[in-house]
């Protein structure tokens, strides 16, 4: 067993399962790397120590100095990574919150002792980021760390999920993850294309429900700096949607392999056999999908047993990604 | 068989209501091109001034973005399915 002097220390160096019996070609492996082991619960563990700490070493926070305050959005792990990282650096942290995130989100961030701002859930994560932003314009004293545009997002992921990734999956051949700061993608998707020839790169595109994208026109689009501050467009080899239905029927069948995963995960998983599919008969693959979370945090969405219709229509008006 | 072009909740007004339109085309390019001759206001939400997609505008075929697989010049089959979606802020989780 090891022990460990902190539980920041727990975060990272992720396992790998084999999930193989959903691919849909058989010389195609897929391996599932699961980020819901950090001790917070998701991929965004990474992020936060790593926002906390290249802040720290900035000097834009001081650890020990009182009243310290920071500010961001999120749908839920982000906030919930952050909150438990503050707790143990002694920072305030006030997380903007769609007010139709899933419930367990809002608890979490109890349990770590953070503030909820509520944004209205018709803007979905766009009304979030834009509150975020505009009450760090009126309160400069707040820290905005800015996961969206903060290069500490995808570099924590260059630094330890790609290599941790090439190190356990050698052969990998593509790799498949989901698209929200789009810092896992960009993070470790160069450090593999920099470390090993020829692979792949697949972003899963989970929509945001027709009820919360939170537009009035397509000027109110958003692409976070973090993408094209590293010109996605050019890392990525392949981009697919991946719509609700099919994210709860993966998640589903994930479950019938032992694996309680979060509906991104199902997205990503769909993505990951899409991305099998393309392979040829024959031709030997090994295809790494991030998983983002558990499914402790969806169980309230009855994602496991409900009628299927009911929990899409669910998904459609509730943020999970 | 033509291509169904799925329009998204924010270009509906454009598209008087219509949440998806039947086009003839043979690449994504036609079908947008035919998409704006039968409804002038989305002209505008589609394209940039110089012909290009709308940043905050993604484009998928089948599922897949056509920015990945030859922007307008991606080919078209009759009973494909062209998804239009705009870019949004992703949960970030």
């Amino acid at each position: 067993m090891a022990r460990y002097d902190s539980v920041l220390d727990l975060i990272g160096d992720t396992p790998m399962v084999d999930v193989s019996a959903l691919s849909p070609n058989d010389s195609v492996r897929i391996w599932m790397k699961l980020e819901g082991k950090n001790p917070a619960g998701s991929v965004k563990d990474r992020v936060a120590l790593s926002l906390v700490e290249t802040a720290e070493a900035d000097g834009v926070l001081v650890p020990g100095k009182p009243d310290q305050v920071l500010i961001e959005p999120s749908s839920g792990n982000t906030g919930i990574a952050l909150a438990l990282v503050c707790r143990l650096r002694g920072y305030h942290l006030k997380v903007v919150l769609p007010d139709n995130v899933s419930p367990e989100r809002r608890q979490l961030l109890d349990v770590y002792g953070a503030e909820v701002i509520d944004s209205p859930g018709s803007e979905g994560s766009n009304g979030a980021v834009r509150l975020a932003r505009s009450l760090a314009v009126d309160n400069p004293e707040w820290v905005f760390l800015y996961q969206y545009a903060n290069p500490a997002n995808p570099a924590v992921h260059y630094a330890t999920t790609g290599p941790e990734i090439l190190r356990d999956c050698p052969e990998i051949t593509h790799f498949v993850a989901g698209l929200g700061t789009t810092g896992t993608i960009i993070g470790v998707g160069s450090y593999l294309k920099e470390h090993r020839h020829g692979v792949k790169v697949w972003a899963i595109e989970p929509p945001a429900g027709e009820m919360v994208d939170g537009l009035r026109s397509l000027d109110d689009g958003y692409v976070p700096p973090v993408f094209t501050d590293a010109d996605g467009e050019t890392l990525l080899d392949r981009r697919v949607v991946v719509r609700p239905r099919e994210s709860i029927e993966w998640t589903r069948r994930l479950a019938e392999l032992g694996l309680f995963v979060g509906v991104s995960t199902g997205a990503a998983m769909a993505g990951a056999v899409k991305c099998a599919g393309t392979v040829a008969d024959g031709e030997e693959a090994s295809i790494v999908v991030v998983s983002a979370d558990d499914g402790w945090k969806y169980l309230s969405g009855d994602v496991w047993g409900g009628e299927l219709d009911d929990v899409v229509d669910r998904a459609n008006r509730t943020i999970y990604f | 068989m033509a291509v169904t072009v799925r329009i998204p909740t924010v270009l509906r007004s454009a598209t008087g209501g219509e949440k998806a339109v039947a086009l003839e085309g043979t690449t994504v390019g036609d079908v947008l091109a035919k998409l704006v001759a039968d409804h002038p206001a989305v002209k505008d939400q589609v394209f940039t001034d110089d012909g290009t997609l709308h940043k905050f505008l993604n484009v998928y075929v089948n599922d897949d973005d056509v920015r990945y697989t030859g922007g307008l010049e991606t080919a078209v089959a009759p009973g494909d399915e062209l998804t239009l979606l705009p870019a949004v802020a992703g949960g970030g989780l």
